[in-house]
């Protein structure tokens, strides 16, 4: 595969390591009284869907970004890259 | 010799090679296929299951049948295609799966127990007595399956890799691929076309037709010629592209010196990466045959390979000249081959067509309505019985040539799943609209197959995908050519009660087929797998559709709804080798070589491998016989005096920014940002999950300014995640990170007489115990003037420092501290007394880190703060992890000769050894030469309330029994008296 860098163009996909889900970006607040119930679904439960999915990308081996890929599980079709912290800063 | 006039072989140039030690003489230009059959050499090997003897039926990859060893030694390769070698001279090559010589081949017996050994047989049979699974049944099939054997050497050759990136990749270089590869060409788009053959043509080679009135051969090589010439354009013959992976990329193999006796100074096979903009998918068609009693005897093959051999390689594949040849086919092409042969003064003795209202299409014999019910000839065809106007005659021939109408080679265009759709019309799977992104279709592999019919298409598809690429029009004219008739009937296979070869590698007949309707194994991939059609090596290119086809006559279903077969990578079976590249041996994997590496090698040391670094082991001086006695007397010089180690390899993470404190409160379990500058802090991280991973120390050298070190193992998986939890959970934070890991050389230098060590490189700072405590760093100068980090940590429990200097003069100093210390007797140590030291000191490591182990574990609980959150604070306290009460102990052998093995698990005496009484296990263990006897530290239930306590250390692997006392962890200083 090739991902499209926001920032550095096309690359291909083995420069990368994947993580996942990205909604791993959404971690929990602590100090809520449902915090570990919370923790709990964060750390094991992943959506795992056959089609569009938002996942965690880095780039071990380029510029060390994470990015948040948006890409068809069906088709490997990439619909969107954004740079993680863009996604992070702004809040989903 | 069957050799005729013509063809596009080197007379002038004659090779020798020999087949089973036989010498034979072919042609620069032959095959290894074509070469035997000018020899005459009709039985080539024996099959899979029921070891029957078989020629070769193709003239091209599809080859099922003719599988040879090639070559000898080292460089013998089992299971290649006769069909697809070409001849070098002194080729050798032997013929595979017979027990004895092929003439007489033992297990030819199979053949006899064929009833036996129906579809499903391996499902049914073996079943019992379960006794027999190892021990008799596995032994024998595993002797009897596979093919051809391994020289169980080293693979000789090298291998390479390569990148390209055109406009547009031609996949097949015959009519179609020639004609869009010159459109491309001349639009000035960057064009790779790539052909499996050695020479390009495709089948314009074979079929010996005229272009523009002339040869088709010579339109080919003037346009060859023209694409060779022009700078935009890399031809690549020998090249197989062998899969279609996402956004346009391949996967192709070049062999580059297949065709040589050995590659000298080349590489064997380059395996290709083409990323390219669009594809044009121009890789012909594979004609199928017609299942009939005895279809499988040699000298029965693929009409269009008739062709192929008179035309492109001027042989005959008949025994002998007299004999005639019979033509079975239920289309036109059956008929082109009989125009071939007669203008080539083959005898011929006709045609047999099942079609009813067939015709001669020149002047020879065509049995109308007609089928081949059987053959004769043990070794070879001697005769063809024909089913003609309800007579059954045998008749003497010597070669049999069958045509069941062509397979559009679709292979690529369904490798991203997309299936074929049937076309009742050509009766073939032609490429639906659903080809991987950027690939088009053109000529015989979408059905369009006469030489005109390709051509055109070649132009048509080239003008599309240049017009999507963005290059302007072209003209090129089109070539005028023939239009060869294509007519065709559904008449599949020849019913007999005999069998009837579908797929002749695995030697799959019709009967088989009908077996597993009967057994209900009718979806497509049910049959396949009961029977094991199309799994062989040649992924039944010249069986599925035949196969697919008789299916849907049992169920009663049309071919579509009986299932389409899709196709996975590779195309044709690739080597190992060349996907392994030149990543083989010591390439396999980077080698990161420690700072002092050079020193460390003109010391003697012994290297072990530590992920990809290469790590001094331990330090052999001269008289030492066993590793152990180096060890003891490393460990015991830096108890007692100094002794100096390169600690390099430990990951650095180089954090800085105002919001520093902050973020590493965070990523460490235990606060950091209270750290003072000049200060050092051990630290646990956790994964979000609440388990420890990775432990080290974080040093703070200045208000914002702090430097992480991690374990080996984990430098690159805990930079990931700090990276993760400045990018993705904290982007507010100021704070940025680098790896350092590389860039500082640390040397350890440990040991009561350290300071002492130290205190003649330090240039001015005051390392005195008052000015420089446990636990204290400061960048300082050494050796005049160099910068360097000093850390005063201890992993030993010595009096101990850690001294980075920059990468470069890590060799330098490490002979600088053995020069200086030479009075104070210092020593250098390696990876196995570092062990020996922690071991001793109860100090974790990866062995005691597991990723299912807690701070808790390691009596270090207190350590997770509760007064901030930091990742996998929340989750160390749920009730699972927080009832865990194993704690990390030492264990003592209670006779001291005993041995304690790292890994045994601990039971109480007198209970089952068996995981409901399991306690624990031991983690790490060595010999300690400090106390006298090996030690283990390990992780026990309640381990902190059992000191004293018996224990069996039990490796059943071993049948081992160690009775062990539970200690504390700390063999040495358990007060920590010595390190401060």
């Amino acid at each position: 595969m090739l991902i499209p860098h926001p920032l550095l163009g096309p690359r291909d996909a083995q420069e990368f390591t994947y993580l996942g889900d990205a909604s791993l970006l959404n971690r929990p607040d602590p100090d809520a009284p449902n915090a570990l119930e919370a923790f709990c679904d964060y750390v094991f439960l992943r959506d795992n869907p056959a089609g569009v999915h938002c996942e965690l990308w880095f780039h071990e081996q380029g510029d060390r970004s994470w990015l948040v890929v948006t890409r068809n599980t069906l088709t490997h079709e990439i619909l969107d890259v954004e740079l993680a912290t863009d996604v992070a800063r702004r809040g989903t | 010799m069957s050799r005729i006039q013509g063809g596009l072989i080197n007379r002038d140039k004659p090779l020798n090679f020999t087949f089973n030690g036989k010498s034979f003489r072919g042609f620069e230009g032959d095959t290894l296929a074509s070469a035997l059959w000018a020899n005459d050499v009709q039985l080539i090997g024996r099959s899979f299951k029921y070891h029957r003897p078989r020629g070769i039926y193709s003239a091209g990859s599809e080859e099922p049948n003719a599988l040879v060893e090639l070559r000898s030694g080292a460089r013998q390769e089992p299971n290649t295609r006769a069909t697809v070698v070409e001849l070098f001279e002194g080729l050798s090559a032997k013929s595979q799966n017979h027990v004895g010589s092929l003439d007489h081949d033992v297990l030819a017996l199979n053949d006899l127990f064929s009833p036996f050994l129906s579809a499903g047989f391996y499902y049914k049979t073996f079943m019992w007595p379960r006794a027999f699974w190892e021990k008799v049944y596995e032994p024998a099939i595993r002797r009897a399956a596979g093919l051809g054997s391994l020289s169980m050497e080293a693979d000789p050759d090298a291998y390479d890799r390569g990148y390209l990136h055109p406009d547009l990749l031609v996949i097949g270089a015959g009519a179609a691929g020639l004609m869009a590869a010159l459109m491309a060409a001349r639009a000035g788009a960057e064009v790779v076309v790539a052909d499996d053959d050695s020479r390009m043509g495709g089948r314009l080679l074979a079929e010996g037709g005229l272009i523009d009135d002339a040869p088709a051969v010579d339109w080919v090589e003037t346009v060859l010629a023209e694409l060779g010439s022009l700078p935009n354009v890399r031809m690549m013959p020998r090249t197989t592209v062998f899969g279609a992976y996402d956004h346009g990329i391949f996967g192709a193999v070049e062999r580059v010196a297949d065709h040589l006796a050995t590659p000298e100074d080349r590489v064997r096979q380059t395996l290709w990466r083409i990323t390219a903009k669009a594809s044009i998918l121009a890789t012909g068609a594979t004609e199928r045959h017609i299942p009939f009693a005895d279809n499988d005897r040699p000298g029965i093959l693929l009409s269009g390979a008739v062709r192929a051999y008179a035309n492109r390689w001027a042989v005959v594949p008949h025994r002998r000249n007299d004999a005639p040849i019979a033509i079975f086919t239920n289309n036109d092409d059956g008929h082109r081959t009989a125009q071939s042969l007669l203008q080539k003064d083959v005898p011929l003795l006709g045609v047999v067509d099942a079609r009813s209202d067939a015709e001669s299409h020149g002047d020879y014999k065509t049995f109308s309505g007609a089928t081949v019910t059987g053959t004769r000839g043990r070794k070879g065809i001697r005769a063809v019985q024909i089913a003609h106007n309800g007579q059954r005659n045998w008749l003497p021939c010597g070669g049999l040539a069958v045509s069941g109408g062509w397979n559009p080679n679709v292979h690529l265009a369904s490798h991203h799943r997309g299936r074929p759709r049937w076309d009742e019309a050509k009766l073939a799977f032609v490429p639906d609209e659903n080809a991987p992104k950027g690939m088009f279709i053109a000529g015989a592999a979408r059905g369009q197959g006469s030489t005109k019919e390709a051509l055109a298409d070649g132009q048509r598809i080239a003008m599309t995908v240049l017009d999507q690429l963005g290059f302007g029009p072209v003209n090129v004219p089109l070539p005028v050519a023939e239009d060869e008739a294509g007519d065709i009937a559904p008449i599949w296979h020849v019913p007999s009660s005999k069998r009837a070869w579908v797929d002749f590698q695995n030697d799959v007949t019709v009967k088989d087929i009908k077996l597993a309707h009967q057994e209900n194994m009718r979806p497509v991939e049910h049959l396949k797998r009961w029977t094991t059609l199309g799994m062989a090596t040649d992924q039944g290119k010249t069986s599925n559709v035949t196969a697919l086809a008789v299916m849907a006559e049992l169920t009663g279903q049309t071919l579509p709804e009986t299932g389409t077969t899709i196709f996975r990578p590779p195309y044709t079976p690739v080597s190992m080798g060349v996907l392994g590249g030149g990543d083989t041996g010591a390439h396999f994997r980077p080698r990161r070589l420690t700072p002092s590496d050079t020193w460390a090698k003109t010391q003697g040391a012994v290297f072990v491998e530590a992920g990809q670094w290469m790590r001094a082991q331990y330090f052999p001086r001269s008289g030492e016989t066993h590793w152990r006695q180096t060890v003891d007397r490393e460990a015991l010089a830096v108890r007692s005096g100094v002794g100096i180690c390169d600690v390099t390899t430990l990951g650095k993470i180089d954090v800085q920014g105002a919001d520093a404190g902050e973020f590493l409160n965070r990523v460490y379990a235990n606060m950091m940002g209270t750290l003072k500058v000049g200060m050092v802090r051990y630290g646990l991280m956790l994964r979000e999950d609440g388990h420890l991973y990775d432990d080290g120390t974080c040093a703070r050298l200045a208000e914002q300014h702090y430097v992480v070190t991690t374990t080996t193992a984990n430098a690159g998986i805990v930079y990931q995640r700090m990276e993760f939890a400045r990018q993705c959970l904290w982007p507010e934070l100021d704070v940025t990170l680098i790896s350092t890991t590389d860039a500082w050389a640390q040397i350890a230098v440990a040991g009561p007489k350290s300071r002492a060590l130290l205190e003649r490189l330090v240039d001015d700072a005051d390392i005195s115990n008052e000015a420089f405590p446990f636990m204290a760093c400061q960048e300082v100068t050494v050796c005049n003037g160099l910068r360097a980090r000093l850390f005063r940590i201890s992993f030993s429990g010595e009096l101990a420092y850690e001294l980075a200097v920059p990468a470069r003069y890590g060799n330098a100093l490490m002979e600088r501290l053995m020069e200086q210390g030479q009075d104070l007797g210092v020593t250098p140590y390696g990876t196995e007394t570092l062990g020996v030291l922690r071991i001793e000191k109860g100090h974790a490591t990866g062995n005691e880190l597991t990723g299912q182990t807690t701070a808790a574990m390691l009596g270090l609980g207190k350590m997770v703060s509760v007064k901030k959150d930091s990742i996998g604070a929340v989750m160390s306290r749920r009730e699972g992890l927080a009832a865990d009460k194993r704690r990390l102990v030492g264990f003592e052998p209670i006779d001291a000769a005993d041995p304690i093995t790292a890994g045994a698990h601990l039971i109480k005496p007198g209970e089952a050894m068996d995981l409901a009484h399991d306690q624990g296990w031991i983690t790490s263990a060595a010999y300690s030469p400090h106390v006298g006897s090996a030690i283990g530290i390990g992780y026990l239930e309640e381990g902190d309330q059992r000191m004293g306590e018996e224990l069996i250390a039990a490796n059943p692997l071993e049948g081992q029994n160690i009775p062990v006392r539970v200690v504390s962890a700390h063999f040495i200083d358990p007060k920590g008296e010595r390190l401060r």
